[in-house]
């Protein structure tokens, strides 16, 4: 098994997950499995092959060029305003769990 | 007026020359919706003072004898992982279960802009993690077919609302398969469009160099309509491109005769059903009829691809799920009392057992020490995935593939092999991770009389050739 059971408790605190005993143990089995079946990829030579993080790397990406540059494609003039307005606060506010009105409200995180 | 086998030019025509209203056609919808849905499960919520406001905007447009805008007056439905100003979007999950979104999803807004009335939004798997629909968090959905049977997922509500006369036409959106996959499960067209055809903006992401919108519906005409409708730049997604976008229904009508059409070994192999194999081999040789020259190709690394997929989306899933920590919106755990608790309680009681277990995956694939062997490996393998096909469209215009191995599985059938149901997109996911066009078109039925699809596959921003051969299997049926 690759996985063990301090894997997973380390990579549910990773993810903020707390997790039943139960769900740890199915965990446990499914990741073990899943991961059994992605290692044939293994299989394969990749030393030279480039990675790709998403499609425009390969299609719009100016390799050529180096920093921001490259990614023409996906730029625009700056807009200082206009381009698309704030919500309005109530709007902002309107799904939180918890408010007053003026911002989000959350359980104390310093304690003094 | 029959709601059975309406298509979008019907609806609208019959609305422009009044032979009935936009308003009476919504309120029939419904009245099908009241009476049907308990059975089936595609809608989650609807949206009928919405709906019957544009109806009625539609309808005095009619009666002042001004032309309809393209989809005007058309009912259709709405997958809830877009979002929808001032209409519940809960994505299939309980951590979003009240959560009213503050603005409108483009694509949402283009289907509005041109007249489409929505409905509801449709049922799915939650957050579209899922092949059989059965990981909503509110109720699976039921394969209008036969009941006993999954729609396909994740996009199952929206391919059972076109299957069950509970709309014209929905939008669906594809991660792995999930428009193509249920369209076949449920006998209807299914089109994913190419990445950066459609503005994501709006749609909850799942896997953000993945996820695409797309239309399902029952005719490729239809289908070619709302693309025409949904396509084209957005400045609020800057992965959507500049690319003109081209009359997709006029171009249905050139001939396919000359085309050339792949077909490759690796999907014909092992594991595919002989039914669905007779009915695909069967439309394949009608368009060879038409005039179409069949290629056989190779797609070499297609067995990577769902290992490939399983790493790379649940990687980006893990970060985009960040987000839903009970603090701006969503599901808030009252019983912590420090914030670490309260994100934790929050996601452990909002989230279904798929999301955790893919967040978990994708969790582990990007951290210390595994990035290297899986993130990395993963996005190396996508690469050659992208190259197979940039070698077989050298060759050929398209290629043509069983949509599914199999047609639509029993409920509850793969409930305990999270891996078997991963499989079900074997045919689907490659497309997903080279960033091209692909679409499923009903093509035969088992003898059973559940629905078979062929999936054509296309270059990228080259929706048109696909529709086409698409509408010649279509009108050869």
């Amino acid at each position: 098994m690759k996985v063990t059971g301090e894997d997973v408790a380390y990579v549910a605190d990773l993810a903020n997950l707390g997790l039943t005993e139960d769900e740890r143990g199915l965990l446990l089995r499914d990741l073990n499995s899943i991961l059994e079946y992605i290692d044939r990829l293994n299989q394969l030579d990749t030393t030279d092959v480039p990675p790709m993080a998403q499609v425009w790397d390969r299609y719009a990406v100016d390799q050529s060029k180096t920093g921001s540059a490259s990614f023409a494609y996906a730029s625009r003039e700056d807009v200082h305003e206009g381009l698309r307005k704030s919500l309005p606060h109530d709007l902002a506010l309107q799904n939180a769990p918890d408010s007053d009105g003026t911002f989000f409200k959350v359980p104390k995180v310093i304690e003094r | 007026m029959d709601l059975n086998s309406l298509t979008i030019d019907a609806t609208r025509s019959a609305v422009q020359e009044l032979k009935t209203t936009a308003t009476a056609l919504a309120e029939a919808f419904y009245s099908k919706i009241e009476k049907d849905d308990p059975q089936i499960g595609a809608y989650l919520t609807l949206s009928k003072d919405r709906a019957l406001e544009q109806a009625a905007r539609m309808d005095s447009l009619a009666a002042k004898g001004e032309e309809l805008p393209p989809l005007g007056g058309v009912p259709v439905g709405i997958k809830d992982v877009m979002v929808t100003r001032g209409v519940r979007t809960t994505a299939g999950s309980k951590i979003l279960g009240n959560y009213i979104p503050p603005y409108d999803c483009t694509a949402v807004a283009r289907m509005e802009t041109a007249g489409a009335v929505m409905l509801g939004k449709l049922n799915c798997d939650e957050f579209a993690m899922g092949s059989s629909n059965e990981n909503s968090a509110w109720r699976p959905v039921h394969n209008p077919r036969d009941l006993s049977r999954v729609p396909g997922g994740s996009s199952g509500g929206s391919a059972a609302a076109v299957a069950a006369d509970m709309a014209v036409a929905t939008l669906g959106s594809d991660t792995g398969g999930s428009i193509r996959q249920p369209a076949s499960f449920c006998g209807v067209v299914g089109l994913m469009p190419t990445y950066g055809r459609v503005s994501r903006y709006g749609l909850i992401a799942f896997a953000s160099s993945l996820d695409r919108i797309g239309p399902l519906t029952r005719t490729v005409k239809d289908a070619a309509t709302v693309l025409r409708t949904i396509a084209g730049r957005d400045p609020m997604d800057s992965t959507s491109a500049e690319v003109p976008v081209p009359d997709y229904v006029a171009e249905l009508e050139k001939p396919v005769r000359g085309l050339k059409l792949g077909v490759a070994k690796e999907y014909f192999g092992e594991g595919l059903d002989s039914e669905v194999r007779k009915s695909v081999e069967a439309a394949i040789q009608k368009l060879a009829e038409s005039g179409c020259e069949i290629v056989p190709i190779s797609l070499p690394h297609t067995e990577y691809a769902i290992p490939t997929y399983y790493i790379v989306a649940t990687a980006e899933a893990s970060s985009n799920l960040a987000r839903f920590d009970g603090v701006r919106y969503g599901y808030r755990a009252r019983d912590a009392h420090t914030l670490p608790e309260m994100y934790r309680r929050s996601r452990d009681h909002g989230f279904g057992a798929e999301v955790k277990r893919r967040i978990m995956l994708g969790t582990y694939a990007l951290s210390a020490g595994y990035y290297d062997a899986y993130y990395l490996k993963a996005q190396k393998v996508r690469t050659l995935l992208v190259r197979d096909f940039e070698e077989a469209f050298k060759k050929v215009d398209a290629i043509v593939t069983p949509t599914s191995p199999t047609a639509a599985f029993k409920l509850g059938e793969k409930d305990d092999a999270p891996l078997a149901m991963y499989l079900a997109d074997i045919f689907t996911v490659t497309a997903d991770l080279a960033g091209i066009p692909g679409i499923s078109v009903p093509c035969g039925e088992t003898k059973e009389n559940l629905p078979i699809g062929l999936q054509i596959l296309g270059k990228h921003f080259d929706e048109a050739t696909i529709l086409r051969v698409a509408h010649a299997c279509e009108q050869a049926a």
